[in-house]
């Protein structure tokens, strides 16, 4: 498998603020990549260094085996960009604007288009100022769509659209994936990231801290563990690998790492169980882990915020 | 008065948004003011000197087509008024202007007006703190123009005269400003709008003062003439102001009447619905860039037709006015004859083109800047589009567009000029090359801009201030003998003053070499600098 995208210890500063902070990617052709983490965590500045419009201040970037920041026009005939925020030229029409940019990329699918304007519900009669966020996000999505490119750059693509709306996308980008495109897809939308991505790497202050396949990433962090023991539990608190320990005379929960659950379990057996409720944490765990805990270690340790657990037993 | 609720907030916002234009602009106001002052107490210090010298101006065309007439003759304030009426009037009503229009119209195209509307704000507020701001800047800039002039040694009488002048021909354009604001969607096309009113405003006053005397009475049509009338340091006619004051409030209401009718964000000129597809041709960079230059090019060009025409057309009344007065004919057969004095207004008449041509020539470059920051540069730059490209695509249209400009003012300037005095196939070649002789100064500031834009993007807007130093160098510099070394620093001073001087290829060459130049720099800037928003 050939890597679409890897980028490694890229630096960023503007002025004193550090955007990337040794940011690595690694995007595998043909791979759905979701790209996670808060608000100027580094996601936009990352993918504007892969579309060369920054320069990064160290590391090393390669792009469709190319360099973003010297090859920048003839790889970008093999990609199309969606930003998040998309603004329009006032007095082109949204129709104008689709054609104009997929011809700019280097040739639209005129059916494919036609197909996508209808699928998307766009008015493309309208002009560009005319448009509101979710129609002029749609506007750019029918051009990326619409060309014929190995790799999409998605920058928060589904802000604006509607539930209805999003479903045509997520269709879409299945419908890329089975075509062997490559998609870096930046969010915020969980449901959308487990629904769509192979792998996802989520960033946090200009670092990745942690990528991997969504199984991976569950087992390395912790599952909530509720049991009814038959006695006192006894021991428990001295584990390494058990946090938060809440017991209430027989009754016991933690958060154990996910990796140590086996040893923790024959410990618990070891003193009688009588019930017993194991939970991996969700998507949205993994996240309000990285995007809470200041001061994050790369093991994860420690996160000094609890995550939110929904009901213990399901 | 629910619908003003917020006004007092939103003026304190506006005003601390402003705290350095607005400041800037009172400087170049005093500037022009204080070294017109200064200037003409050196050159000429005896009511002899000064009558003579007012004499001299009250029989030049060119003069009294720029500048309008010295009122009082023989006093230092009357020269500093003639000096500083209609060229302040200008500049403090596009400064009045651009004020209103970026806090309302530019408030909503941007969408902030939005933001703050959906607060405790009255739907007035906004225009109201828009016109406050540029009035109460008015008001400001008045007094210190007084003070400066007192201070100066000027009788405070004229001096207030004056100043209240032309702090309410600023009042006046705030509220054309504010009409305008209301017809369009975009501000880009009120300030256009707007700004063509200034220029009709100018030409009017210019006309009627180099005009034959049957025409004296247009310069009332002028809010720029309005100074002028008001006879500052010469038995001050305060009537004048009332005129000013009341125009304004009248004005205002409009606004406010017309800003009732419409809906948040909607102009009055309605939008049409665009193609569903694009037009085949629609497929490079340069294509984009057209659609993007074609409203400036076509408007520009409609200006610099009226222009050139009324330019043209006033040569012949400035012939005819000469030719029927022995005095006045004497005085200038001495001075260099009949036809130099009309050759010497028609050249100064190019000269205002290249300035004006000069001006889109920014607009034009500024426009990669503002695609950038608007992110809608990123969307073509993410195609195959490559950066120089892309850059290159809107210079064609700063340097092409005040070419075709200035050729279409020229080509007008001698055609009506020529029919009049029945020689088109004479006039027509001269006023042409008249015209196009400006083109390498207005190339510089493109050049200019472009650099700023490679270099150092965030002082693109220098470019502006560079255009108003060249004018003032251009228009205070030469009158009152500043160092040759400093007037030499703004390529207008370069220009050959064609068709009264004759044609020197040498200076042009250089002029086009040094935008070359700074082109050059400008692309390669942008070639290796970060873009984005």
């Amino acid at each position: 498998m050939t890597s679409a995208i890897s980028a490694s210890g890229l630096v960023k500063t503007f002025g004193g603020t550090r955007a990337l902070d040794g940011l690595d990617l690694s995007v595998a052709s043909g791979e759905v990549h979701g790209f996670l983490g808060p608000n100027g965590a580094g996601k936009s500045t990352t993918i504007r260094v892969l579309l060369g419009m920054l320069r990064a201040d160290a590391g090393e970037v390669r792009l469709l085996g190319g360099d973003p920041w010297r090859d920048t026009a003839d790889l970008h005939a093999r990609l199309a960009y969606v930003p998040g925020d998309v603004t329009l030229w006032p007095n082109l029409s949204g129709g104008e604007a689709i054609d104009l940019l997929g011809r700019l990329r280097g040739g639209v699918d005129r059916r494919r288009r036609d197909e996508l304007v209808e699928r998307f519900e766009l008015d493309p009669k309208k002009k560009g100022r005319a448009y509101s966020k979710g129609n002029r996000q749609k506007v750019a999505l029918v051009a990326a769509f619409a060309s014929d490119v190995e790799l999409l750059l998605l920058d928060e693509p589904t802000s604006g659209l509607d539930p209805l709306m999003e479903a045509v996308f997520q269709d879409l980008v299945a419908q890329e994936r089975e075509r062997g495109r490559t998609v870096l897809l930046s969010s915020h939308i969980l449901g959308e990231v487990e629904a769509l991505c192979d792998r996802v790497t989520i960033i946090r202050k200009g670092r990745a801290v942690e990528s991997g396949t969504l199984s991976e990433l569950r087992h390395l962090s912790r599952t909530s563990v509720s049991a009814e023991l038959v006695a006192a539990p006894d021991g428990l608190a001295g584990l390494p690998t058990v946090h938060d320990l809440r017991v209430e005379g027989t009754r016991v929960r933690f958060d154990v790492d996910t990796a140590e659950l086996n040893a923790v379990l024959a410990h618990l057996t070891g003193i009688g169980v009588r019930g017993l409720t194991c939970q991996p944490p969700t998507l949205e765990e993994l996240f309000l882990r990285h995007y809470q805990g200041d001061g994050d270690q790369a093991d994860g340790a420690v996160a000094s915020a609890p995550a939110p657990r929904s009901g213990a037993a399901r | 008065m629910n619908d003003f609720v917020g006004t007092r907030d939103l003026i304190k916002l506006y005003a601390r948004r402003d705290r350095v234009k607005l400041p800037v602009g009172l400087l170049i106001m005093v500037g022009i003011v204080a070294s017109s002052v200064t200037g003409f107490a050196k050159l000429y210090t005896t009511a002899k000197e000064r009558t003579d010298f007012a004499n001299g101006v009250n029989g030049n065309a060119a003069q009294l087509f720029m500048y309008g007439p010295v009122v009082r003759t023989d006093a230092a304030g009357g020269l500093v008024a003639w000096r500083t009426a209609a060229l302040g009037g200008l500049i403090i009503g596009l400064i009045s202007l651009f004020t209103v229009i970026r806090h309302s119209r530019g408030e909503e195209e941007t969408g902030r007006a939005e933001l703050i509307r959906a607060g405790v704000v009255g739907p007035r507020a906004q225009l109201a703190a828009a016109v406050a701001v540029a009035v109460v800047g008015n008001v400001v800039t008045a007094l210190y123009l007084a003070l400066t002039m007192g201070f100066q040694g000027l009788p405070w009488g004229g001096s207030i005269a004056l100043a209240l002048g032309l702090g309410a021909t600023g009042c006046v354009f705030a509220g054309i400003g504010a009409i305008a604001a209301q017809l369009t969607e975009s501000a880009r096309a009120a300030r256009g709008i707007a700004s063509a009113v200034v220029g009709a405003a100018f030409l009017l006053r210019a006309l009627g003062d180099a005009g034959k005397h049957d025409l004296s009475w247009v310069v009332w049509l002028s809010p720029i003439g309005w100074t002028e009338r008001l006879h500052p340091f010469a038995d001050e006619r305060w009537w004048v102001l009332l005129l000013a004051a009341a125009t304004t409030a009248l004005l205002t209401a409009a606004a406010f009447a017309l800003n009732a009718r419409r809906d948040l964000g909607a102009g009055l000129l309605p939008d049409r619905p665009g193609p569903a597809t694009a037009a085949p041709g629609l497929r490079t960079p340069l294509a984009l860039a057209w659609r993007l230059h074609r409203p400036a090019l076509l408007g520009w060009s409609a200006g610099f037709l009226v222009v050139g025409a009324v330019t043209g057309g006033a040569g012949k009344s400035i012939g005819d006015q000469i030719d029927s007065s022995s005095a006045l004919k004497e005085v200038f057969e001495n001075l260099g004859g009949h036809g130099d004095l009309v050759d010497a207004y028609l050249a100064t008449a190019m000269g205002t083109l290249g300035l004006l041509a000069a001006a889109y020539a920014v607009q034009a470059a500024l426009r990669p800047y503002q695609e950038e920051t608007a992110g809608r540069a990123e969307p073509v730059l993410a195609t195959r589009t490559s950066r120089i490209e892309w850059a290159v695509s809107h210079l064609v249209f700063a340097l092409l567009g005040p070419a075709v400009a200035l050729a279409v003012g020229g080509l007008a300037a001698g055609l009506v000029y020529g029919a009049s005095t029945h020689g088109i196939g004479h006039e027509v070649p001269r006023l042409l090359g008249a015209a196009l002789v400006q083109l390498p100064a207005a190339w510089i500031l493109a050049a200019l801009t472009t650099a700023l834009f490679g270099l150092a993007p965030r002082a693109v807007q220098a470019a502006w201030g560079a255009l108003v130093v060249f004018l003032l160098l251009g228009q205070l510099g030469g009158a009152f003998g500043w160092n040759q070394k400093l007037l030499d620093v703004s390529p207008f001073t370069h220009i050959p003053r064609i068709p009264a001087a004759s044609l020197s290829a040498t200076p042009l060459l250089v002029l086009v070499l040094v935008a070359a130049a700074l082109t050059a720099a400008g692309l390669a800037g942008f070639r290796r600098r970060a873009v984005g928003s």
